[in-house]
């Protein structure tokens, strides 16, 4: 299996935002902030990244993406009908009565691993996945997109631990380092840097970069860029509420849902 | 029991290479011949049951059937989220074993006591529980559990439990006598069947025929069984070293209380411990402060008899 080369990411990036903001306002749902954060990053890794099939989302070979931030819902079947999983027109369902698309990821959406909505329950999965990966001697990789405020679970720091300590180097965890969590700053509810450094010293292969620029991820994930013998971290650092002027850094967007008006500008400044 | 299930998973794992097992650092004396001859599908995870409990489950869903081992406590309460969500909603092919179920690690205290694991573990959806009384039951339940392809519960006790019946267990669903009675009949979970056979011989010297039978398997209940014999006896006992709220008791009950004639049913198991309770004892020791000795369980029983005759 090979990643789809035919999608444009930036292109792919404009759409599924537009698609969670409809999705959001629809659904009268919460967590635009967390899912705008992160479109550039599902971007490249559905266009550029991951080896997987819309027609056989099963397959034992895939690569695997678990989305950890479970909360970010809406950008994650917005990705998926995106990339040919299920028709976009399915999006319209999400949050309803009796509808597959939960307002946290659930697995049994095509093309979704892992149900998620409690945090720090993803990366030790990851590693599960990774360790099997190797046991079988297959050349599948594993991802796990967290976010920052996630990172204050100790499950995480267990599964941090663990993977260098048995050289998980087929293993990506991408943080989306937007600086706000639920209630605060991260910087003012549980600092977490030097964040990179802890990952490092855990044994870890780090990079940071601009989780919105579009070449440095596709050239950071897309490129071998693991190191052997190491697992590799991804800070990826972001803006809450990218791509939406009034959203953009604020922490009541984790919460609100855009009204019509709110809708029809955020829209037109992503470009729908 | 410990080592009874290891030997059989050893030779499951024989049969089948994707039988993995993972340790919570725990298992010193036991889970080297697995660890020897299966290196590649054993892993020490160290201290930390909430990454075993989410790994299992990333391992179980690329195809591997997982058992994680821990002492009691710690393979469920600690990450009893990671059962939930990560295993049992997702069905993964995850086992996990505690041993040192009841107070088998009578001394070591409070931590250590787990007496509450059944009840919750079997709140979890789709998981099956197991706490079978003996070796041959222990082996009979490994077989199963690493075939059934579905979340599974196995509580053990220690090691060096007497086998309570001749022969080999069938069924581990389905509820085995190990001895006839007619007019009382214990159902007992788990190595305490051995506390309810001694006071059966007991009260049979006093003139009362009671029956004993081993529950290894507390969800599924095989309710079918339980409402086939209540009737015919006068009083249904059920003894569990495990409180009374959640556990044994609370499913058999359960099953008969909307039968048109219900047979009594006596609860005996362990009293909910509270801060001011833990002192050091032996099993036997502690049992016998919860009033769930041989003659404790026989007075108890003769007392019901007296009152529900």
């Amino acid at each position: 299996m090979k990643a789809s080369n035919e999608l444009d990411p930036a292109d792919f990036a404009r759409r599924i935002r537009v698609h969670a903001l409809r999705m959001v306002h629809a659904a009268r749902a919460s967590h635009i902030g967390s899912c705008l954060s992160m479109a550039d990053i599902m971007a490249v890794l559905y266009t550029r990244v991951l080896r997987i099939d819309p027609d056989n989302p099963t397959d034992p070979q895939r690569d695997r993406l678990v989305v950890s931030k479970g909360h970010a819902a809406a950008i994650v079947y917005a990705s998926l009908a995106e990339r040919g999983f299920f028709p976009v027109s399915n999006l319209e369902t999400f949050c309803r009565d009796g509808s597959a698309l939960t307002g946290h990821v659930n697995h049994s959406v095509p093309g979704v691993e892992v149900s998620t909505g409690s945090l720090g329950h993803g990366l030790p999965i990851a590693v599960g996945m990774a360790l099997a990966a190797k046991a079988d001697g297959s050349a599948r990789r594993v991802y796990c997109l967290l976010s920052d405020g996630e990172c204050n679970e100790g499950s995480n720091w267990e599964a941090v631990l663990f993977a260098p300590h048995h050289k998980l180097d087929n293993l990506v965890a991408i943080v989306d380092f937007n600086q706000i969590q639920s209630f605060g700053r991260v910087s003012d509810v549980l600092g977490l840097q030097p964040f990179a450094d802890k990952w490092r010293a855990f044994g870890w292969h780090a990079i940071e970069l601009d989780g919105h620029d579009i070449g440095a991820l596709t050239a950071q994930l897309a490129t071998s860029l693991q190191v052997a013998g190491r697992p590799t971290v991804v800070v990826a650092h972001t803006v809450k509420g990218k791509g939406v002027s009034f959203m953009e850094d604020k922490l009541e967007w984790h919460y609100k849902s855009p009204d019509d008006r709110q809708l029809a500008l955020a829209c037109a400044e992503v470009g729908a | 029991m410990r080592n009874a299930f290891i030997n059989t998973l050893i030779v499951a794992a024989e049969s089948n290479s994707n039988i993995w097992l993972l340790s919570g650092d725990l298992g010193f004396s036991v889970l080297e011949p697995f660890a020897a001859r299966f290196a590649g599908r054993f892993v020490n995870v160290g201290v930390a049951e909430q990454n075993m409990a989410g790994m299992a489950a990333g391992i179980a869903l690329s195809g591997k059937t997982v058992f994680i081992y821990s002492i009691g406590n710690f393979p469920t309460f600690r990450c009893l989220e990671q059962l939930r969500n990560d295993v049992c909603h997702h069905a993964a092919d995850v086992k996990v074993v505690a041993v040192g179920g009841g107070y088998a690690y009578g001394s070591q205290g409070y931590t250590h006591h787990a007496i509450e694991d059944v009840a919750i573990m079997s709140a979890l959806p789709a998981m099956q529980v197991f706490a079978p009384c003996d070796p041959a039951e222990t082996r009979a339940a490994t077989h199963l559990i690493a075939a059934s392809g579905k979340p599974s519960y196995l509580r053990l006790s220690r090691a060096g439990e007497p086998e309570l019946a001749a022969g080999k267990p069938n069924d581990p669903y389905r509820p085995r006598v190990l001895r006839k009675g007619s007019d009382v009949l214990i159902l007992a979970s788990g190595p305490i069947a051995s506390v309810a056979m001694v006071a059966a011989e007991q009260l049979g010297a006093e003139g009362l025929d009671v029956g004993v039978a081993s529950v290894a398997c507390i969800k599924p209940l095989d309710e079918g069984f339980v409402r086939d014999v209540a009737p015919r006896a006068r009083l249904i006992a059920t003894l569990e070293e495990h409180v009374l709220r959640g556990g044994l008791y609370a499913a058999v009950a359960a099953a008969l209380a909307f039968g048109p004639r219900r047979t009594p049913v006596l609860g005996l198991g362990i009293s909910e411990q509270l801060s001011d309770m833990s002192v050091a004892g032996s099993r036997d020791a502690l049992l016998a402060t919860a009033g769930l000795s041989p003659p404790a369980v026989a007075a108890r029983i003769k007392q019901a008899m007296a009152g529900a005759i």
